[in-house]
């Protein structure tokens, strides 16, 4: 094994001290409001120049990457639905063995892939997996608009209990079409890979800086790292484009997006939304906000806060991990 | 012309070769991934390509070789790890069988439409279902149209040669198409013969290093690799593919002229070879290691007085479609043998009849032709198989109805 030397960053502290270096610009075409975009904008800002990017298909594939008004300053490939793992072994596999072998000049260069809920969550959890039991130095970054927004906003398996996409449409028999509890991809992801050494949720906008900082820290802390980012998706959510960044504060305040880091398996809260933290505003609040969730009742919606509630004051890790503690042994 | 492909003829002594081993099929293959100085490896499981990784891993253990080397977790990210490593300009390798080979075709698909050129061996196998570890040429098959080099060898040496002339023309800046070299399960896969090694710097000599120049993903060469291009482009970027496809017949052929100044006349002839063709009337032609029943049947079929031959595919695509009508329409009768099927295909017949059938259409003398399918599921096809499948072809000849068109051979009826 080869020690590759490391890139020196700062912690970003307050917004002006953001990069203004942008590292992707014009020429995407994503929807006003688009939170994804910002998230893209956000995590190369944070990460640089000597970065190579893989991109799953998805919105931030097809909308924002198009042939020949590509918005990457910096290297970027794409790569298929489920294949967001396997592309970051398979660059980092090669710079290593590139470097190694004295073929390219030794430089730390940050191998960093995204993939949408879909991508990530459900179709390209296996190989994520896989990355994350590598010994490469690798960033995933699950960006989570909750859908299969490219495809015209379809369920997966990150979708909030009770949306409406064009797979669960209200109907007059079945109110609820999405009956699955959103899946818990970073604390799953954490808690199965030991070796790995970073683990966060975060959202573009809030807290202002967070993300950008998350980005920085799992990149120096190295290794195999994973990222899940909640993204506001105007058209999938139906709201008002402009709402973007109150909706994702919303959700974190709510509870519904715990948002924490696990740094070498320490739980650090970055909103601590336990009653005995921060508390939380009643999901009502970031509900009511969307069209998705126009058609809920108030059972739907005292059934989702309960959930949420149980995650808070019942989970042994609050928020991370759906375990509720260690029953007497009967016998 | 002919040829009898025997061991190589230059000897160990000018260094080029440099030591004997007795080797199976998997093995030489890892010893020319060792030779080829490949970066990256990505392995799984899958009867009966896998000893080719079980054999490189101990090479690197063993400090023989260095590569990173990957176990993935399915032979989806299996390839798309070979893709992404081969597009930071890595020299990467991986492979499989059968059913594996399917499970990772959307990988196989973008590789080649994305023009990179990482090898993969494919250990023929027989698709699921019903479970069969025995050789059947589908699998390959199945990414004949989709923009990659296919070809097959027969015997361990021929293997070990071909990683190295299958990297040398599928990296070639004129091509840098996906390489896939298949080796029929068991026949060649574990079938042991003595194979003289290469030494390092005779293959170096052959083989340069791998260059993606200008489409290399690097910090210092920011790209975008297969963005979004819709109706816009995406015909002219299908030319391209085409075109490459077009220009590797030519590379194919200079490569092995290389080869055969470095290494001895190693190859008569770059995509096919002919067995005892001179002065035949009726041959048999197919993939793979059906070559040795054939060629064993010629001979005995000659000591009799036929005038038979054997000629033996070796490149898929590009198919070799003019010299192979020449050869081929020298001969009054020919029979393909396909260890393949095609469901409902015109005259139900194999691919491999498919593709003969088209090539011989615009042939000023066209020959008879006829299909034989048969070693399906790795079942044996014998020299008596290939002596049935002679007489049939022959009587093909005198004819002109279509009994008999189509033949299964060894078929339990
Ligand atoms: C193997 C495969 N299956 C299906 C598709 C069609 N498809 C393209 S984008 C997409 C949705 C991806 O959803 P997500 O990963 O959440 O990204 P988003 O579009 O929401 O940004 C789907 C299903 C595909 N490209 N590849
Ligand atoms: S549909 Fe949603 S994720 Fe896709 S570009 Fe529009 S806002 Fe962004
Ligand atoms: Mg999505």
């Amino acid at each position: 094994m080869t020690t590759t030397p490391k890139i020196d960053y700062e912690k970003i502290k307050g917004v002006h001290k953001v990069p203004l270096e942008e590292l992707y610009t014009s020429g995407h075409r994503t929807c006003q409001g688009c939170e994804s975009a910002t998230t893209m904008r956000g995590f190369i800002k944070a990460s640089g120049p000597r970065t190579i990017v893989t991109g799953a298909t998805g919105c931030m594939y097809v909308a924002n990457t198009s042939y020949l008004t590509t918005p990457w300053i910096v290297p970027w490939m794409h790569t298929q639905l489920g294949a967001g793992g396997a592309s970051a072994v398979g660059m980092a596999a090669g710079v290593r063995a590139l470097q190694r072998k004295g073929k390219i000049k030794q430089e730390k260069i940050n191998i960093i892939n995204f993939s949408g809920d879909l991508g990530a969550g459900d179709m390209g959890i296996g190989g994520i997996s896989g990355a994350l039991q590598s010994d490469y130095d690798l960033l995933i970054i699950m960006y989570d608009n909750e859908s299969a927004a490219n495809t015209d906003i379809q369920a997966t398996g990150l979708s909030i209990y009770g949306a409406q996409t064009t797979f669960t449409p209200p109907g007059s028999k079945h109110r609820i079409m999405q009956r699955r509890w959103k899946k818990n991809v970073a604390g799953m992801l954490a808690v199965g890979h030991p070796t790995c050494k970073y683990v966060a949720t975060a959202c573009a906008t809030f807290p202002p800086t967070d993300y950008l900082n998350k980005t920085r820290k799992a990149l120096s802390i190295g290794g195999p790292t994973f990222i899940h980012t909640y993204d506001p998706c105007p058209k999938g959510w139906d709201y008002h484009p402009r709402y973007s960044n109150e909706l994702g504060e919303l959700g974190i305040k709510c509870g519904i997006y715990p948002l924490y880091e696990i740094v070498e398996g320490n739980v650090i809260y970055t909103w601590d939304a336990r009653k005995s933290g921060k508390g939380r505003i009643p999901v009502k609040e970031f509900l009511q906000r969307q069209g998705r969730f126009e058609h809920l009742i108030q059972e739907d919606i005292d059934y989702i806060q309960k959930g949420v509630d149980e995650m808070w004051e019942e989970w042994e890790i609050p928020g991370v991990a759906p375990l509720k503690g260690i029953l007497k042994a009967r016998i | 012309m002919t040829v009898t492909m025997e061991k190589p003829k230059s000897g160990m002594s000018d260094g080029v070769y440099e030591r004997e081993e007795l080797l199976n099929g998997c093995q030489a293959v890892a010893q020319g991934v060792c030779l080829a100085d490949v970066d990256v490896i990505a392995a799984y499981p899958i009867r009966p390509y896998t000893e080719v990784m079980d054999a490189l891993s101990k090479l690197i253990a063993d400090g023989a070789f260095d590569a990173e080397y990957i176990i993935a977790d399915s032979e989806h990210s299996q390839f798309e790890i070979v893709k992404h490593a081969s597009s930071v300009n890595a020299r990467a390798f991986g492979g499989s069988s059968g059913t594996g080979w399917m499970y990772g075709m959307e990988a196989l698909t973008v590789t080649a439409t994305d023009r990179l050129p990482p090898m993969f061996v494919v250990g023929n196998r027989a698709l699921d279902d019903p479970g069969a570890f025995g050789v059947e040429h589908n699998d390959a098959m199945a990414v004949r149209d989709l923009g990659w080099l296919l070809c097959w060898v027969t015997t361990p040496q021929e293997a070990l040669e071909h990683v190295l002339i299958g990297y040398r023309v599928a990296e070639d800046k004129n091509v840098r198409m996906p390489m896939a070299l298949a080796i029929d399960g068991a026949f060649l896969t574990h079938s042991q013969h003595i194979v003289k090694i290469p030494s390092v710097a005779a293959a170096k000599k052959f083989l340069p290093q791998y260059d993606l120049a200008e489409r290399r993903l690097h910090p210092d060469n920011p790209i975008s690799v297969a963005p979004q291009a819709n109706e816009d482009w995406v015909m002219e970027i299908r030319r391209q593919n085409w075109e490459a496809a077009k220009r590797a017949r030519g590379v194919i052929k200079e490569a092995y002229k290389e080869f055969n100044a470095i290494f001895g006349e190693r190859y008569a002839q770059p995509y096919f070879d002919e067995y005892m063709t001179d002065d035949a009337e009726t041959v048999l032609i197919g993939v793979g290691t059906v070559a040795a029943p054939g060629r064993t049947a010629v001979k005995r079929l000659r000591e009799k007085g036929h005038k038979v031959g054997y000629v033996n595919l070796r490149w898929f695509r590009p198919f070799p479609t003019e010299e192979l009508r020449a050869c081929l329409s020298r001969f009054k009768s020919v029979g393909v043998v396909d260890r393949d099927f095609a469901h409902g295909s015109p005259d139900n017949c194999g691919i491999l009849m498919h593709e003969i059938r088209s090539c011989l259409y615009p042939a000023k003398n066209r020959p008879a032709i006829v299909n034989f399918i048969g070693g399906l599921g790795g079942r044996d096809l014998s020299i008596a198989d290939a002596q049935k499948m002679f007489d049939i072809t022959a009587q093909a000849a005198k004819k002109d109805s279509m009994d008999g068109y189509i033949t299964w051979i060894g078929l339990r009826e």
